[in-house]
C-alpha cells in the first residue's frame, strides 16, 4: 500500500512536468468510476496477500456440527456443506482468482507483444504466417479453446491459467502487431533506424514504449476477463480442485444446495462480480485517460 | 460481387486450415502416450492397439494429420469412446438444442441491447444515459452462470413459476419448450445484450450528428421520425457486423448455461467428454464451434456488402 501511495505521489509531483504518464494519472483520477475500480481492485488484492491474517478460519477446515448453516455471529457469511467458513473460503479464494487474472495476462502479454513485435516489424511472409494463426486462434470462441487446451492439459489452476493465457495470446498479438504498424512509419523510429540502431533494439527500446499505453488499457480488460473465465473453467470442475477454495467451484457445489442454504451461492458470486467489475471500470478509465485522441 | 466472394472464400482457408492444426494438435498436449491417456482406465493391449490404429498413432505426425483431415473433410469426425457412436452423429443430435438457445439469446439480446442502445444514444449524459451504461457494465462483468444460478433460485426455487432444468423439444410441446429455455436464453443473451447496447450507442451518437440527420431535422420532420427512420436504420448496419464478431461470445456462453441448466446441448456435450477423456468429441465440437463462427462473420461481411454497395469495389 505505501508503495502505491509512493507511486501515486511521485507521479503527482512529476504532474508539474507535465510528463504524459503524469496527464494521464490526472485525467484518471479525476474518473470517479476508475478510482473506485482502482480502490477495489487494491483491496483486492490486500485481501488475497493478507489472507491468512484475516481469514477468521481455516478454508480446509470442516466442522460436521455446523453443516449449511444459515450466516451468524460465527460464521458471518454462513456455512457450507462440509461446515466450512464461507467467509474465509471466499477470502482465500481472492487469492485463485487475482492468481489467475494476472499470470493469465502475463503469459498473453509475454508471448503476445514479442510475436506481435515481430509480425508488426519484419512484414512480408512472417507476418502473412504469424496473421493467418492469429486469426484462426481468434475464430475458436474464448472459453471453448480454454476447455479444450485444459481438458488435454488436464484439470488444474496452473493448467488452467496457462489455457486462458494462451487463448488470450492471439489478442496481445494483433492488437501489438497492429500498433506496430502504425508507429513503425514514425520519424524517430525512422531515425534510429538511419543511425543504425538494430532491429531488437528499435523494438524495445523505442517501439514498445510508445504501445505501451494500449496494451496497459487491454492488459486491465483481459484481466477481468481471465478471472471470469478461471472461475468458469472451475465452475466446470477444470480449474483450482477441491478442497482448494476457488470461487467458481463454490458455485459449482452451491447450485447442489439452492433449496436449503442459497447464501453458498450468493457470496462467492458477487465477489466475481466485483473483481470483475472493478477490473472493467478500471480498463474503461484508463482507455479514456490514455486514449490520444483525448488528449 | 462475386470477385468480392471469391476473394473472402479465399482468405478463408488458411484459417481453417490453421484452425484444423491447432485442434489437432491438442492431442500432442496429453502428457504421455496418447492412446494410454486415450483408453482411461482401459490398460488391455489390445485395446491400445486398436486406438493406436484408429488414431494412426504409429505413424510419423504429419501422416496423422492427413488421416484425421480427410476423414473430416470426408465428414467422418472420428468416433466416441465413450457412447460408441460417430462425433458427427452426436454433434448433429446436439445442435438444434443450443440453435434454438442461441436464436432465443439473440432474440433477447437484440430486443434488449439495441433497445437500450438506442435510448442511451438519444438521452445522451442524461440520468437514463447513464442508468443504461452501468446497467451494461454490469451485464459485462456478471458470469453468466452465476446469473443462472441466482434465477434458478428466484424463478424455480423461490417462486416456482419455471422449471430448474431440463429441455422439452419446441416440436413435441411449444409451450413447455419455452418455459424451459426462456430462462437459459435471458442468461446466454444478458452479456451480448451489454456488448450490443454498447456498439448501438456509439454507432447512434455518430449517426446523429452526421449531415443526413441535420437535413432531417431541418426539413421540420418530428424527432422520432428522425432517430427511427433517419438515424437509426444507418447506424444498425455496423452493429451487425460487431454483433457478429461476438457471436463466439455467445457460442462460449452456452456451454455454460446449459450446464447450470441442464440443457443437453453442445456446451454439455463438449463437458461431459471432457470429464469423460472422450478427446475426439472435444476436437470435433471444437472444430465444428470455429468452423460455424468462421462462416457467420462471412456471412455478416456478405450482409455488410449487400447493404453498403460502396464496399463492393
Amino acid at each position: 500500500m505505501a508503495a502505491v501511495a509512493d507511486t501515486a505521489k511521485s507521479i503527482e509531483a512529476a504532474a508539474g512536468d507535465e510528463s504524459p504518464m503524469a496527464r494521464a494519472w490526472l485525467r484518471l483520477k479525476r474518473r470517479k468510476s476508475a478510482m473506485f475500480g482502482l480502490g477495489v481492485v487494491i483491496l483486492l488484492i490486500l485481501v488475497a496477500v493478507f489472507a491468512p491474517l484475516i481469514s477468521p478460519f481455516d478454508p480446509a477446515q470442516q466442522a460436521y456440527a455446523f453443516v449449511r448453516k444459515a450466516p451468524s455471529w460465527r460464521n458471518w457469511l454462513g456455512t457450507d456443506e462440509s461446515g466450512r467458513d464461507i467467509l474465509s473460503r471466499v477470502i482465500w479464494g481472492a487469492r485463485a482468482s487475482l492468481l489467475a487474472g494476472v499470470v493469465s495476462v502475463a503469459i498473453a502479454l509475454g508471448l503476445g507483444v514479442p510475436i506481435g513485435i515481430l509480425a508488426g516489424y519484419s512484414g512480408g511472409w512472417t507476418d502473412a504466417i504469424i496473421s493467418r494463426i492469429t486469426d484462426a486462434l481468434l475464430a475458436i470462441p474464448f472459453l471453448i479453446l480454454a476447455i479444450a487446451l485444459a481438458a488435454f492439459l488436464g484439470p488444474s489452476l496452473t493448467n488452467a491459467m496457462i489455457a486462458i493465457g494462451v487463448t488470450a495470446t492471439p489478442i496481445f498479438i494483433r492488437l501489438t502487431r497492429g500498433q506496430v504498424l502504425v508507429v513503425k512509419t514514425e520519424d524517430y523510429v525512422e531515425a534510429a533506424r538511419a543511425v543504425g540502431n538494430n532491429p531488437l533494439r528499435i523494438a524495445f527500446r523505442h517501439i514498445l514504449p510508445n504501445i505501451m499505453p494500449a496494451l496497459l488499457v487491454q492488459a486491465s480488460l483481459t484481466i477481468a476477463a481471465a478471472i471470469i473465465a478461471e472461475a468458469s473453467l472451475s465452475f466446470l470442475g477444470l480449474g483450482q480442485q477441491p478442497p482448494a477454495p476457488s470461487w467458481g467451484s463454490m458455485l459449482n457445489t452451491a447450485q447442489r444446495f439452492l433449496n436449503n442454504a442459497p447464501w453458498m451461492a450468493i457470496w462467492p458470486g458477487v465477489a466475481i462480480f466485483s473483481t470483475v467489475l472493478s477490473f472493467n471500470l478500471l480498463g474503461d478509465g484508463l482507455r479514456d485517460a490514455l486514449d490520444p485522441k483525448e488528449r | 460481387m462475386l470477385m468480392f466472394l471469391a476473394r473472402r472464400l479465399l482468405q478463408l482457408l488458411p484459417t481453417l486450415f490453421f484452425v484444423s492444426v491447432i485442434i489437432f494438435g491438442l492431442q500432442q498436449l496429453l502428457p504421455g502416450d496418447p492412446a494410454l491417456a486415450m483408453a482411461g482406465e482401459e490398460r488391455d493391449p489390445a485395446v491400445l492397439d486398436q486406438i493406436r490404429r484408429q488414431y494412426n498413432l504409429d505413424q510419423p505426425i504429419y501422416l496423422q494429420y492427413f488421416y484425421w483431415i480427410g476423414g473430416i473433410l470426408t465428414g467422418n469426425l472420428g468416433e466416441s469412446m465413450r457412447l460408441k457412436e460417430s462425433v458427427f452423429t452426436l454433434i448433429a443430435q446436439k445442435f438444434p438444442v443450443t440453435l434454438q438457445l442461441a436464436l432465443m439469446a439473440i432474440v433477447v439480446s437484440l430486443s434488449v441491447g439495441v433497445t437500450a442502445g438506442i435510448i442511451s444514444a438519444v438521452y445522451k449524459n442524461t440520468r437514463l444515459d447513464y442508468a443504461v451504461n452501468v446497467l451494461a457494465l454490469t451485464g459485462i462483468s456478471t458470469p453468466n452462470f452465476w446469473l443462472g444460478i441466482m434465477l434458478i433460485f428466484l424463478f424455480s426455487v423461490h417462486l416456482g413459476w419455471l422449471p430448474a432444468s431440463g429441455y422439452v423439444s419446441p416440436f413435441e410441446d411449444f409451450w413447455m419448450s419455452m418455459k424451459t429455455t426462456i430462462l437459459p436464453a435471458f442468461v446466454l443473451g444478458n452479456s451480448f445484450a451489454a456488448v450490443l447496447m454498447r456498439h448501438t450507442r456509439s454507432a447512434m451518437l455518430a449517426a446523429m450528428t452526421s449531415d443526413y440527420v441535420r437535413t432531417a431535422r431541418a426539413k421540420g420532420l418530428a424527432e422520432r421520425i428522425v432517430v427511427l427512420k433517419h438515424a437509426m436504420r444507418n447506424a444498425l448496419t455496423p452493429v451487425i457486423t460487431l454483433g457478429a464478431l461476438e457471436l463466439g461470445t455467445l457460442l462460449s456462453g452456452a456451454v455454460l448455461t446449459e450446464q447450470v441448466f441442464s440443457i443437453p446441448g453442445f456446451g454439455k456435450l463438449i463437458v461431459d467428454s471432457v470429464f469423460n477423456r472422450d478427446y475426439a468429441v472435444v476436437q470435433g465440437v471444437t472444430l465444428v464451434t470455429a468452423t460455424t463462427y468462421i462462416l457467420l462473420n462471412l456471412a455478416a461481411d456478405i450482409a455488410y456488402v449487400l447493404v453498403n454497395p460502396r464496399l463492393r469495389e
